[in-house]
């Protein structure tokens, strides 16, 4: 019944991504562009969730909460219980969030629009507050992450490199299996027309609820990974309102065309940063805000819709 | 069979912050029953149908469906238990084509098995969604994106997704509103051979009294919230009451 999951274009396309991307990071590329790499793809997976919400107008201005809360389960997790293995790691950072998620989903699903993406914003400022006053929590210093291990053995770069590629297949796969599914489609229908879907016999809060668990799951995965791959959580790289904002930048800045854009958005963004940073220490939020604005101007699709015009130029002439 | 009562509404009055938009309804609907539901702008149609179909909770009195009281009941629990509506302006979703939104409402109306992992993709929805395509007259707007078509198909589509799941009674919000002069009477046809052959309860507001003399059994008409006349159509178009507040002769 799940075979045909695989069949999908999305599907493919992201796996061959993925793979193209592993093959060059261990053959060809230098160790720091593999870190960007694990960066972008570790962010992507909060992009997807993001993505998720923006399908049916939803934007959330506060979704470092549910980064911050994966990235200090994880360091949490470590500090007490000696857990550094990636698979733990990521499962805790992923239940975590997703049990926040569904205790505030039950607030914010009854909100539209800005009150909803205020509303978010106030609860991750809450969590920063107070993380940045706990001192059980390394307060405004954070926490800092021991080096992963799977099963027992400590893993090197590469291989925490590959897991994380892992995990984003498999969450992709998820997402896209969810959005070809009857509530997956509703996520467009209730941007549509949520009057419709009530009288179709569905619950639309219930669905934007089930979609708001799933987006603070993925926002907490990534977390996780982030955490796991930079060795340090701190309240202000993980949970304060520019993250956030950040993370808004980058859906836009990806576009939600495919489960795809979000990793490449956020491989993207990476790249821009860490170049942005290397020529213009002093101007590279400039740097960044006007590519976005570039984005916006001349590609409101996003960078997907670039590629997807990309391709059919390619295709059109093919026919030609 | 024509003489079972499905839907009954009993001293059905509702207000807002004191202006009376519905009082003292008493309407009863029998199993396959035309009923059109006729008044002025504001004389309460809309209002009724809203509660009838939970979109409003009536300010007091009851509503029977089947015997069961429902007298406030969620939309969406209205819909499962049979009694679903379409709406003045189509509530379709614009950016899909026609048979997508036909097929997530078939879907939905499964509400378990494989057809919701995959609605699009599955073969049984796809064949019953043709059929009603067939049914309804728009298998060849099958695959056409809904915002780019005219307001009658978008009708015929809306009242398409209402009746998916086989209701008992269907409340038809003005299907004729917005459509061309020359596309109405070939749009309710379609309607009322559709559900003529699943013996489906019809309550439709109309304007337009050429489709109410030709399409249903019984007339009533509002006025001010309350019910003046509910008769056949000829006794109710030609009642002195209908012609001064509802026809304005």
């Amino acid at each position: 019944m799940f075979t045909g999951i695989f069949k999908d274009t999305s599907v493919r396309i992201l796996i061959t991504f993925m793979i193209v991307l592993c093959v060059l990071s261990s053959l060809v590329l230098p160790d720091w562009m593999q870190n960007n790499f694990m960066y972008g793809l570790s962010r992507g997976l909060a992009i997807l969730g993001l993505m998720l919400l923006w399908r049916t107008n939803l934007v959330s201005f506060g979704h470092a909460l549910y980064y911050g809360f994966g990235a200090y389960a994880v360091a949490l997790c470590q500090k007490y219980f000696g857990i550094t293995d990636i698979l733990l790691r990521f499962a805790i950072a992923v239940i975590a969030a997703g049990l926040l998620g569904f205790c505030l989903g039950f607030i914010l699903r009854k909100y539209r629009e800005i009150f909803f993406a205020m509303l978010s914003l106030a609860f991750s400022m809450v969590l920063y507050g107070l993380l940045a006053k706990a001192e059980f929590l390394g307060s405004t210093d954070g926490m800092s992450i021991s080096p992963s291990t799977l099963l027992g053995m400590e893993l090197t770069r590469q291989y925490l490199f590959y897991l994380i590629t892992f995990f984003v297949i498999c969450a992709a796969i998820s997402i896209q299996a969810y959005l070809r599914s009857t509530l997956g489609h509703l996520t467009t229908a209730i941007q549509d027309n949520e009057i419709r879907v009530e009288y179709l016999g569905y619950s639309v809060q219930k669905a934007i609820h089930i979609k708001y668990v799933m987006s603070a799951c993925l926002a907490g995965g990534a977390g996780g990974l982030m955490a796991a791959s930079l060795g340090q959580v701190d309240p202000d790289s993980m949970v304060n309102w520019n993250v956030s904002g950040e993370l808004v930048f980058i859906t836009i800045m990806s576009g939600w065309g495919n489960i795809l854009a979000p990793f490449i958005g956020a491989i993207i963004f990476e790249f821009i940063r860490t170049y942005a940073f290397e020529w213009a220490p002093q101007a590279w939020a400039a740097i960044v805000g006007g590519t976005l604005l570039a984005i916006i101007f001349f590609f409101p699709g996003g960078i997907w819709s670039v590629i997807e015009k990309v391709f059919n130029y390619g295709k059109k002439k093919n026919v030609k | 069979m024509l003489n079972d009562t499905v839907l009954k509404a009993s001293d059905l009055n509702k207000s807002f912050s004191g202006i009376v938009a519905a009082k003292d309804i008493n309407v009863s609907i029998n199993q396959g029953e035309i009923v059109g539901i006729i008044g002025a702008n504001g004389a309460g149609k809309t209002v009724f149908v809203n509660m009838i179909t939970g979109y409003l909770k009536p300010t007091s009195g009851k509503i029977e469906f089947l015997g069961e009281d429902i007298t406030g009941i969620e939309p969406r629990n209205a819909t499962h238990i049979g009694l679903c509506r379409s709406f003045q302006i189509s509530q379709v979703f614009m950016t899909m084509s026609v048979k997508q939104n036909l097929m997530i409402a078939m879907s939905l109306s499964k509400k378990s098995g494989k057809a919701l992992l995959d609605p699009i993709a599955d073969e049984e929805i796809s064949k019953e969604c043709d059929k009603i395509l067939e049914l309804y007259k728009i298998m060849d707007q099958s695959n056409n994106i809904v915002s780019t078509l005219s307001q009658g198909i978008r009708k015929l589509l809306d009242i398409a997704m209402a009746v998916v799941g086989n209701p008992k009674v269907i409340l038809l919000d003005e299907p004729t509103s917005g459509v061309s002069v020359e596309e109405k009477f070939g749009i309710m046809d379609i309607v009322i051979a559709a559900l003529k052959q699943t013996e489906t309860s019809v309550l439709f507001v109309e304007h337009d009294m050429e489709i109410v003399e030709r399409y249903v059994d019984r007339v009533i008409a509002f006025y001010q919230g309350e019910i003046i006349c509910d008769a056949p159509p000829k006794v109710a178009l030609s009642d002195k009451k209908v012609i001064e507040y509802v026809l304005g002769h």
